[in-house]
C-alpha cells in the first residue's frame, strides 16, 4: 500500500476550471458545431448543383438571423478548431509543453480565432457594401 | 512473460481494440485539412460576389472542383473520426454504442456522398 494517497484523475464536479481543461473541452465543443456544420455545407453544394431556383432557397436561408448565426458561428469554430488543432500537432510532435508555453499558445488561440473570425466577417460586410 | 513486444501490442490490442490506427488517422487527416480548408475560405471570400453564377463558374474550374471534393472529403472522414470518438467516450451501453456508430457511419457517408456527387455534377455540367 502506498503511503499516501496518489493523484486520481480530474472529478469534473471539483476540478479547478482553468485555460487547458477549458480550451481542450472547447476543442471538442467546436469539433461537434463542426461536424454539424458539414450537412449545411453539403445542402449548400447540393443546391448549386440543382440549379438556380433551389441555389437562391439555399442563399435565403444562409441570410436568415438564424443562417447568419449559424454561419458566424461556423467560422469561429473552424478557425479556433484549426489554431487549436494545431496547437495540438505541435504537442504531439513534443513540443511546447512547458507551463509559459501551454499557456501563451493558449491565449495565442483565443485572441487569434476571435480576431481571425472579426477580420472574415469585417472583409464580408466591407465586400457587401462596396 | 509476453514475448510480444510493446509496438506489436499497441498495433494490435490497445484498449480501444484498434491500436494507434484512430489516432494517426485523425492526425493525417487533420494535417491534410490545414491547406485544404485555408483555401476553400480563401477561395469563396476573394469571389466577387457568392450569387449563383459566380459560384457556379468557380467550381467549374478543374483546380477549383478537384480541390473541393478533396476538401469535402477529407473534412467527412475527419467529422467521423471526431465524432466516433465522442461517442466512444460517452456512450457506455454496447446495444446503444453499437447502434450510433452505425448510425454516425450512414449519416458520414450520406451527407459526404451527397456533397461529392453535387461537386461532380457542377464540374461536369449536369
Amino acid at each position: 500500500m502506498p503511503a499516501r494517497a496518489r493523484p486520481t484523475s480530474p472529478h469534473l464536479g471539483i476540478y479547478q476550471w482553468q485555460i487547458g481543461n477549458s480550451l481542450s473541452i472547447l476543442h471538442r465543443l467546436t469539433g461537434l458545431a463542426l461536424s454539424l456544420g458539414l450537412p449545411a455545407l453539403c445542402y449548400w453544394l447540393v443546391s448549386l448543383a440543382g440549379g438556380e431556383e433551389s441555389y437562391a432557397q439555399a442563399a435565403k436561408l444562409f441570410a436568415s438571423p438564424v443562417g447568419l448565426f449559424g454561419l458566424v458561428g461556423w467560422t469561429f469554430a473552424f478557425l479556433y478548431h484549426l489554431l487549436n488543432g494545431v496547437r495540438h500537432l505541435f504537442w504531439d510532435a513534443g513540443y511546447g509543453f512547458e507551463r509559459t508555453q501551454r499557456h501563451a499558445s493558449g491565449w495565442f488561440v483565443v485572441a487569434g480565432s476571435m480576431a481571425l473570425t472579426l477580420s472574415v466577417w469585417g472583409l464580408i460586410w466591407a465586400g457587401h457594401r462596396a | 512473460m509476453s514475448l510480444q513486444s510493446p509496438l506489436g501490442r499497441v498495433l494490435g490490442l490497445g484498449s480501444a481494440k484498434d491500436g494507434t490506427g484512430h489516432w494517426w488517422a485523425q492526425r493525417v487527416s487533420a494535417v491534410a485539412l490545414i491547406p485544404l480548408t485555408l483555401w476553400f475560405m480563401f477561395s469563396l471570400l476573394s469571389l466577387p460576389a457568392l450569387d449563383y453564377a459566380t459560384v457556379r463558374v468557380w467550381l467549374s474550374f478543374p483546380m477549383s472542383g478537384f480541390l473541393a471534393l478533396l476538401s469535402v472529403a477529407v473534412l467527412t472522414y475527419h467529422s467521423y473520426l471526431g465524432t466516433t470518438e465522442v461517442i466512444e467516450d460517452y456512450v457506455h451501453s454496447a446495444g446503444m454504442k453499437v447502434l450510433s456508430l452505425m448510425v454516425l457511419r450512414f449519416a458520414h457517408v450520406l451527407v459526404g456522398g451527397a456533397g461529392v456527387f453535387a461537386i461532380m455534377r457542377v464540374a461536369f455540367g449536369s
